[in-house]
Parts: C-alpha cells; structure tokens; sequence
C-alpha cells in the first residue's frame, strides 16, 4: 500500500496535534489524499467569538487551516520538512453555525525547492457552503528536523 | 461594555491574550508562551499569532467606535497575515491601527512584536463590515 515512511497524516496527527497550540484547541485529523489533508476543529464552549452566541472564533479556525496546510505540504512533499509560514489570507464568508464543528480542507497544489503554495477552505458539514476561504505560502527552513 | 477587558473572546482569553495597556488611545495586547501558542518546539504557532493580531484589531476598532457611540454588527471580511520572523519563547505584544474608518466598512492593519519594537514579528492587514448602527 503506502511507501515505506512515506509521511502519513493520518499517524503524524496521533502526536502532531497532542501538542502545543494545536493540542489546547483540540484539532482532529479527519482525512487526506495526495496532496491535501482535513482536519477538524470541534466545537468548544471556550473557542467562541462572542460569549453570548455559541459560534466558534475566527481565530482558532484561523489555526486549523495553519494546520492543515502544513500537514498538506508534508503530505504533498512524502516527508517531514521545516517549514514557516510566510504569509496567510483568510477570507470569511459567514459565521460558523452555533454549536458546529469546523472542518478544513487544504491542498498543497505546488512545491518548489523553497517554497510551497496552499489554498483551501473551512466549512461546517456542507463543503460547497464554505465557512472561509484561504491560500498561504510557506517557505522551507533549511537544517530543520523536528516536527511542528 | 465599559470594561475593554470585558471585550476579548472567550477563545482570546482561552490562548491567554490580556489586555497589557493602551499607546496613542490604541489597546495594547498580549500573551505570555505557553504550550498552549507553541508550534515547532520553542516557536510561536502562526495561528496563535495571528488570533492575537486579529484581536488586537477588533479591540482597536469596538473601542473606536464606542468612543463615537456606534454600535454595530461587526462582520470579518478577511484578514492577510505576513509571518516576519519567528516567534520565540517570550512575550508578544500586538496593536493595530484603523487605516480607514467609514460608515459600513474599517481597515486596520495590525502589528505583532516582542523584544524590539521596531521589529515587528507579523503584521497583519484586516478588512470589516460593520452592520446595523
């Protein structure tokens, strides 16, 4: 089936999202292909954006695409790199439903030698009635070994 | 409503981020690194950056606009962060400033730094709409 240490998302997650930012918003691998991984922001009670409404912040969906487009480049890429983010846009078409959980799907569509392109969206059950909308651009951080 | 502490979310109080002062009527805010902002070992996570800058930007603008008397619905448009050096294992500090304040729509852009001033770790530029006065 897959290539002996191919990267695999969908183990790199086991630890990659029980640590640090990632672990304190609660993120959940949800699927991947090739070159594209979801992961799953799920409803919390302490990520909402007003403490009156029960609609999760931008802000950690802002984290959960950061996420996924790094799990997508390593993907992408068949193994672990260093990376940073250069520069992210998110663009917001409406708030998430109450109590909702948040999925993003981010795809890794170009991979040069120092640099590597993303684009994808967040959504709350229906993929085709997007939450946000992203793209970002990373760059490789050469002598980097350890993980995100 | 008076209390601008009052203000943040309760995701921005969840990562950490206070309110550390004021500078030139504009709130200053910050977060402590914690495990809870860690990316790479040792590093700031690019997405708990830009949720302090975003909020830097929305406490800049309620306090604006409460200052005139405007209530509104504040609707995010978009937000585009520039990641400028990694973020590492010490105090952040974010605040924005309103570029343009209209009658429906604000742009801010936002700075994020720690030890030097003059050298910001990202910055970020935010587009809103502001709905129903």
């Amino acid at each position: 089936m897959s290539e002996p240490h191919k990267f695999d998302p969908s183990q790199a997650a086991q630890f990659m999202l029980r640590h640090g930012h990632s672990s304190a918003l609660g993120l959940e691998y949800h699927d991947h292909g090739d070159d594209w991984v979801e992961l799953e922001l799920p409803w919390r009670e302490d990520l909402v954006g007003e403490a009156d409404q029960e609609i999760l912040a931008s802000g950690p969906i802002i984290s959960l695409l950061d996420m996924a487009s790094g799990l997508s480049i390593w993907t992408a890429n068949g193994k672990f790199v260093g990376i940073a983010t250069m520069d992210l846009r998110v663009d917001y078409q409406r708030p998430a439903r109450a109590r909702s959980a948040v999925i993003a799907h981010v795809e890794c569509y170009r991979l040069t030698k120092s640099a590597a392109f993303v684009r994808g969206y967040a959504h709350d059950g229906d993929p085709e009635d997007t939450v946000a909308t992203m793209s970002a651009v990373f760059m490789s951080i050469s002598g980097e070994t350890r993980n995100v | 409503m008076s209390d601008a502490s009052t203000d943040l979310t309760p995701y921005a109080k969840s990562i950490g981020i206070r309110i550390e002062g004021e500078e030139d009527g504009a709130p200053v805010l910050a977060f402590e690194f914690t495990g809870d902002v860690e990316g790479r070992p040792e590093h700031l996570h690019g997405g708990a950056t830009s949720g302090l800058l975003e909020t830097a930007g929305y406490a800049l603008l309620r306090k604006e606009l409460q200052q005139r008397g405007r209530t509104h619905r504040l609707k995010p448009i978009n937000i585009t962060v520039q990641f400028l050096s990694a973020g590492k294992r010490r105090t952040t500090y974010a605040k924005g400033r309103i570029t343009k304040l209209g009658r429906r729509n604000a742009n801010i852009s936002v700075e994020a730094w720690q030890d030097d001033r003059d050298r910001p770790i990202a910055t970020a530029i935010m587009n809103i709409l502001m709905a129903g006065e």
